[in-house]
């Protein structure tokens, strides 16, 4: 799978890419062009459904946490922390600030995994002409182990807060099972370090790749977090003025199921596509980036707002810089958490959490008896509420590239999908190109 | 897809290194990740085996037959029962990564609800899915090689299992519990000294006992040990206050539909209303 495929000639022309790789998931993708124009495109997921919402119900609010972290294995702690958060308002309780302070450092780790993984080995081959990231290293090993070191750093963190990288087992609702003895965090300064220079090296690296030109006409979504850059908490905020609580906006966020998808489209208010990830999230809070990721923004030639796609991964390079330096203030400002966890007493009531995940704004919500048990359940992941706009932004790359090969605009259909890092095995996974000519 | 059990004998790729396919079936990525985390061995990795279909890395893929698949996921579609047929059709090897591929994974659920509930309480449109009303392990479709079980894998038993198969060797990997390790490492016994309800006893080791470290009980995560008494330590979970939903919940996880945990969820009254029995096909490691 991979390659681009013609299926047939005459009225209308099909190309076919079967199969998009280096994204986490199963779907497939068509672009129907007639008369030189893009008539019709279709992100569509295939994932075999796994009813996260459903077996849920008749669950205990302590088992959230552990059971949605399975929905990805790529972004664990995100599904973890927004479960947490929603458990929290549900019940009142509010967190101690060192266990809010060791949560930001876990979920640095997670962004600063997800991060490496999707600019080394997902997106970085794209911009080279490279199919994979081992073909890139039989030209560049140096950048591929740079962006190990990153990934093992992040990974690093996870284990040493979560007790592993994949499937964290130290987070609970309230906090945490154990606190990090302070010399187990105190190890993490100097690979952190390293990182950070890594990270710094990956900006440089990727802003000197060629970028298509395309503005998209984004309606940005992302949590603000009162002056800090948002992570594990924040309220919902757009680039048109929406400021809301969680819960105001899970009552905003519209879904639609339609028949090609085994994931739910999400509108806002019932309105325009929107779009959650790194560019919403760098639009409304770059200011908030600090000294070290805003001075290396800047270099890389990004303004306050980026709105072409492609160079999202620049926006991902500073994100990795900013995870790093906050990581490493978070290392050095610790101090163990006493009690590791808040008491939490279930009580009847519905919550909402959201969080940033690595690709993008995740949000939860949870209905719960006197007994503790998850009566109702909802899961926002980012994909879901992004498939709109990958679509839209689709029809304009096609419509753009219409002079490519066959094979060229294949490829550049699959960056265009990739440049979101979609995880479709969060939104319900492998992509499907077709594009249709005719 | 071509090639056949016949077919799959010579499949060493063009170099003489042998090929690696990785595939994917309802899962969530993450032991497929572990893969790619196994970061200062990945490219040594690379340089030992053709990775010939790996499809969440490369967009480059190759045909089969390859010498050794991975297979990540569960059977939840009438498509993925036929695709992991054909997989099957063109692996010399076939080994099964997770929780997902090894017992159905947390998906497994299902089994005990049946389909058209589960899909009206997610979609608007249930009729637009096209899903079994059971989610299965690889081997219940296909002859399995070995089974690495974990949710997520641990990622030096995933290396153990390559090195292993690369050599034509089997796998070294203990069958005995979680306590073993918790041993191993001096944790103390959250059972027996805190009282704290744990799988341990009865989950196969793998993880490196990591929960009881933080003061909590195994979770299950790596499924049933070769040898687990779960009537034994059901009785002692009871005995320590334990309601029966509460004790059919805590068998009931990302292995819900492994034969020792199921049976002991069943019969602490978990609900059963489709067929769960699956026949395993696993083959014995000198068979080709």
């Amino acid at each position: 799978m991979g390659g681009t495929v013609s299926h047939g000639s005459g009225s209308p022309r099909t190309i076919g890419v079967e199969g998009l790789a280096r994204v986490e998931g199963e779907g497939s993708l068509r672009v129907v062009i007639a008369d030189g124009t893009v008539t019709d495109v279709a992100l569509d997921i295939f994932e075999p459904p796994r009813y996260f919402e459903a077996l849920l119900v008749g669950r205990h609010f302590t088992e959230a946490p552990d059971i949605t972290a399975r929905i990805c294995g790529i972004c664990p702690v995100a599904y973890q922390m927004s479960a947490c958060a929603a458990m929290e308002d549900a019940f009142g309780v509010t967190v101690d600030e060192r266990v809010a302070a060791l949560r930001r450092l876990l979920y640095c780790g997670e962004w600063i995994q997800s991060h490496a993984l999707h600019v080394y080995l997902l997106h970085a081959p794209d911009f080279l002409g490279y199919d994979d990231a081992v073909e890139l290293a039989e030209h560049d090993r140096g950048a591929i182990e740079r962006g190990l070191q990153l990934k093992r750093t992040g990974n690093l963190i996870m284990e040493t807060v979560g007790g592993r990288a994949v499937h964290p087992i130290n987070v609970r609702v309230g906090g945490f099972y154990a606190a990090p003895p302070p010399s187990a965090i105190a190890n993490l300064a100097d690979p952190l370090r390293r990182a950070r220079d890594a990270a710094l090296a990956t900006v440089e690296w990727v802003a000197g790749f060629d970028f298509p030109d395309l503005v998209g006409d984004y309606r940005f979504v992302a949590l603000r977090d009162s002056g800090r850059y948002p992570i594990e908490q924040g309220r919902p905020a757009s680039s048109d003025g929406l400021d809301v609580s969680p819960g105001e906006l899970a009552d905003l966020i519209v879904e639609e199921h339609v028949a090609r998808s085994t994931a739910l489209h999400a509108r806002l208010g019932g309105r325009d596509p929107y779009l959650t990830g790194p560019l919403a999230r760098y639009a409304l809070n770059s200011a908030a980036l600090g000294r070290l990721a805003g001075e290396a923004a800047t270099r890389a030639g990004l303004g306050e707002v980026c709105s072409n796609p492609f160079r999202s991964i620049v926006v991902r390079a500073v994100e990795l810089v900013f995870a790093c330096n906050e990581a490493l203030s978070l290392v050095e400002a610790y101090a163990p958490p006493d009690p590791p966890a808040s008491d939490v007493i279930a009580r009847p009531g519905t919550g909402t959490g959201a969080t940033e995940a690595p690709r993008g704004l995740l949000l939860q919500s949870y209905e719960i008896d006197g007994e503790g048990i998850i009566r109702h359940a909802r899961i926002v992941p980012p994909t879901s509420q992004n498939q709109l706009t990958i679509e839209a932004d689709l029809r304009r790359v096609a419509q753009g590239s219409l002079d490519l090969s066959d094979d060229e605009l294949g490829w550049r259909c699959e960056q265009c999908v990739r440049n979101h890092d979609p995880c479709i095995s969060c939104a319900a996974h492998f992509l499907d190109i077709t594009v249709v000519r005719a | 897809m071509s090639g056949g059990a016949d077919g799959a004998n010579g499949a060493a790729g063009d170099d003489g290194r042998p090929t690696l396919a990785v595939w994917k079936f309802a899962s969530c990525d993450g032991c497929q990740l572990s893969l790619l985390d196994c970061e200062e061995e990945l490219l040594m990795l690379a340089g030992a085996v053709r990775i010939a279909h790996f499809t969440e890395m490369s967009r480059a893929s190759t045909p089969g037959p390859y010498d050794v698949s991975l297979v990540e996921g569960s059977i939840t579609t009438e498509a993925d029962a036929e695709r992991v047929r054909e997989v099957r059709a063109m692996s010399r090897r076939l080994v099964t990564i997770g929780a997902c591929a090894t017992a159905g994974g947390i998906q497994a659920l299902r089994n005990f609800a049946g389909e058209g509930e589960y899909a009206g309480m997610v979609y608007a449109h249930p009729e637009y899915i096209a899903a079994l009303e059971t989610s299965t392990p690889i081997s219940a479709h296909v002859e399995v090689d070995f089974e690495l079980q974990g949710c997520p894998i641990d990622r030096h038993q995933l290396l153990e299992v390559l090195t292993a198969t690369l050599a034509g060797r089997r796998p070294v990997i203990p069958g005995h519990s979680v306590c073993w390790q918790c041993k191993g490492r001096g944790t103390v016994c959250v059972l027996v000294a805190k009282g704290t309800a744990c799988l341990g006893p009865v989950t196969r080791s793998g993880c490196g006992a990591l929960c009881p470290a933080v003061g909590r009980g195994c979770f299950g995560c790596f499924g049933p040990a070769e040898t687990a008494n779960t009537a034994s330590l059901a009785a002692q979970l009871r005995h320590q206050g334990m309601a029966p939903l509460e004790l059919s919940r805590f068998f009931s996880t990302f292995n819900a539909a492994a034969p020792a945990f199921r049976d002991e969820a069943v019969a602490e009254g978990a609900p059963v209303r489709v067929a769960l029995g699956a026949t395993r096909r696993n083959r014995p490691w000198g068979a080709q």
